[in-house]
């Protein structure tokens, strides 16, 4: 129904639904909105600018703090982009720690997700039991690295510290659990009328919309679209491992839903699989200070999708340019064409739907002069 | 203790709003509201709007663009309000102070009343925060009843 005069709502930058100063002016006609225009840039801290001011050791540190909830994807696409400039390999043992570290963040973002949309959907049961075993999945990786969130376990040329037996040990007792209850999170919310009510038809994304407006990761793969980096370019070990592109046919927001929970479950499955077939030996090689002039590539999926860091380097301690593509960046205007034709209560749970972390994003400043 | 000082310290209203961080002293601020951490106990209750809270949790350095943003969301507070700086960005501007378009930290722009230091803080570091804002708040002993 149409009434033939729209209003604007400003959405943020500070806004309950959402955990990031971000603007979305929405233009609604009753109910139903008809245009979206974001505005982006709030969360903007001229990181690029200060990598190239910062040495490479201590620009690792700097790509831990892009975001605080993927920070090891960020350090490993990091350091496969910075070892990429002589090239240096790696010792095997190291890029196991590394898929395994990388998977268990993917647990502890997921989880994260799964509570925060079923929190934006009113169902705030699923919300706590996530969250519960995200602490435990946090316990793990603080036991790992030693820390909960910035991890620093990635350094150029390998990782910092080695993942002992007894640890190992308590992981895969963890998998095992953590795996049975997910099948058990996952019947709930299929089965819970509410939280289908609220998801299921909203936010449609279809197939050739979402290979248009270039989305990326698990909001391309509830499209029905087989995409991950993982896959398609395998990097660190990758190539050895068995699993499956979690894919699903749904285009909205519970199949977004649906693809992440399933997705926990195919990482609980490569952490085991790295456990047992780690070789021993080193974790590391010494990595020189300054790399000739060169230009290299990262690529990584990240929770979220595909992460990219470029690099170029003049033979310096510092590199001369360094640019991050997050994958909210790509989400960003599936976002917009999937927001169009919702209700202006779906708002929240469609934004919230592609997973947005725009402290990876925000890259720019407007000056007005 | 007068009747509204004792309500001010059983429950006490929060707002987050993060000023450009990385999200993760975000994430380990709504993890203190989860069943581990449960800082429902003390009465404290995450609010949306600005208008109905007490304290102002802030995370992040504050960068050029939204710094007028945070003001607005302090002037719109009611009296007597209170920040805590949650991080070290929120302290100092940490990693990023040096950068063309951060301010630094949150006393750059607003009074502070409790800095926690972390990168980011755990949980029980921001709950144990919040309890020295209490202190604060109550003149020394900690939101007890006692008359002392």
């Amino acid at each position: 129904m149409s009434y033939g005069s729209t209003i604007k709502i400003p959405v943020g930058p500070q806004h309950p639904a959402l955990k990031e100063p971000e603007y979305f002016l929405l233009e609604v006609d009753g109910d139903f909105v008809v245009n979206v225009k974001p505005r982006i840039g709030y969360v903007h801290r001229g990181l690029e600018k200060a990598f190239e001011n910062n040495t490479y050791l201590h620009d690792l540190y700097l790509a831990e703090r892009i975001c605080g909830i993927c920070s090891h994807a960020h350090t490993t696409c990091y350091t496969q982009a910075v070892e990429g400039l002589t090239p240096l390999e790696i010792p095997p043992r190291a890029k196991h720690i590394r898929v395994i570290m990388a998977e268990l963040e993917r647990l502890h973002s997921h989880s994260l997700w799964v509570g925060i949309a079923a929190h934006e959907a009113g169902y705030d049961t699923m919300f706590m039991y996530m969250w519960k075993e995200r602490e435990i999945i946090m316990d793990l990786m603080e036991e790992i690295s030693g820390n909960r969130v910035t991890h620093a376990i990635n350094t150029i040329g390998g990782v910092r510290r080695d993942i002992t037996d007894e640890q190992a040990n308590k992981i895969r007792k963890f998998l095992d659990r953590f795996e049975s209850d997910m099948k058990g999170y996952i019947k709930a919310l299929e089965n819970e009328p509410t939280f289908i009510k609220r998801t299921r038809g909203v936010g449609i994304l279809k197939p050739s919309d979402a290979i248009a407006t270039c989305a990326i990761g698990p909001t391309l793969r509830a499209s029905g679209i087989k995409n991950d980096v993982r896959k398609d370019d395998p990097y660190l070990v990758y190539d050895e491992i068995p699993f499956n592109v979690i894919v699903n046919d749904g285009c909205d927001v519970f199949a977004r839903t649906i693809v992440r929970c399933e997705e926990m479950i195919e990482s609980a499955n490569i952490i085991r699989y790295c456990l047992d077939h780690m070789p021993s030996g080193e974790i590391r090689i010494k990595a020189p200070r300054t790399f000739p002039p060169n230009e290299s590539l990262g690529r990584v999926e990240a929770p979220r999708g595909e992460l990219i860091h470029y690099t170029k380097s003049n033979g310096t301690v510092k590199p001369e340019r360094h640019k991050v593509r997050a994958p909210t960046l790509g989400n960003l205007l599936s976002v917009c064409k999937t927001l169009i034709g919702a209700h202006i209560a779906d708002v929240p749970l469609i934004l919230a739907g592609i997973d947005p972390c725009f402290s990876c994003m925000d890259r720019i400043l407007v000056k007005r002069v | 203790m007068s009747i509204i000082k004792w309500a001010r310290l059983k429950s006490p209203w929060l707002i987050h709003f993060n000023t450009g961080g990385c999200n993760g002293c975000d994430i380990e601020f709504v993890a203190a509201i989860t069943p581990r951490y449960d800082v429902e106990r003390f009465g404290i209750l995450l609010k949306g709007s600005p208008r109905h809270a007490d304290i102002l949790g802030v995370t992040g350095p504050i960068t050029v663009q939204v710094a007028k943003r945070v003001l607005r969301v302090y002037k719109q507070m009611p009296d007597p309000k209170f920040v805590v700086a949650i991080g070290t960005c929120a302290i100092s501007g940490g990693p990023f102070k040096d950068s063309y378009s951060v301010y630094g930290g949150v006393d750059s722009i607003i009074p502070v009343d409790v800095y926690i230091p972390g990168c980011p803080p755990k949980p029980e570091a921001i709950i144990n925060g919040i309890a020295k804002l209490f202190e604060k708040i109550g003149g020394g002993n900690g939101g007890s009843n006692k008359k002392n």
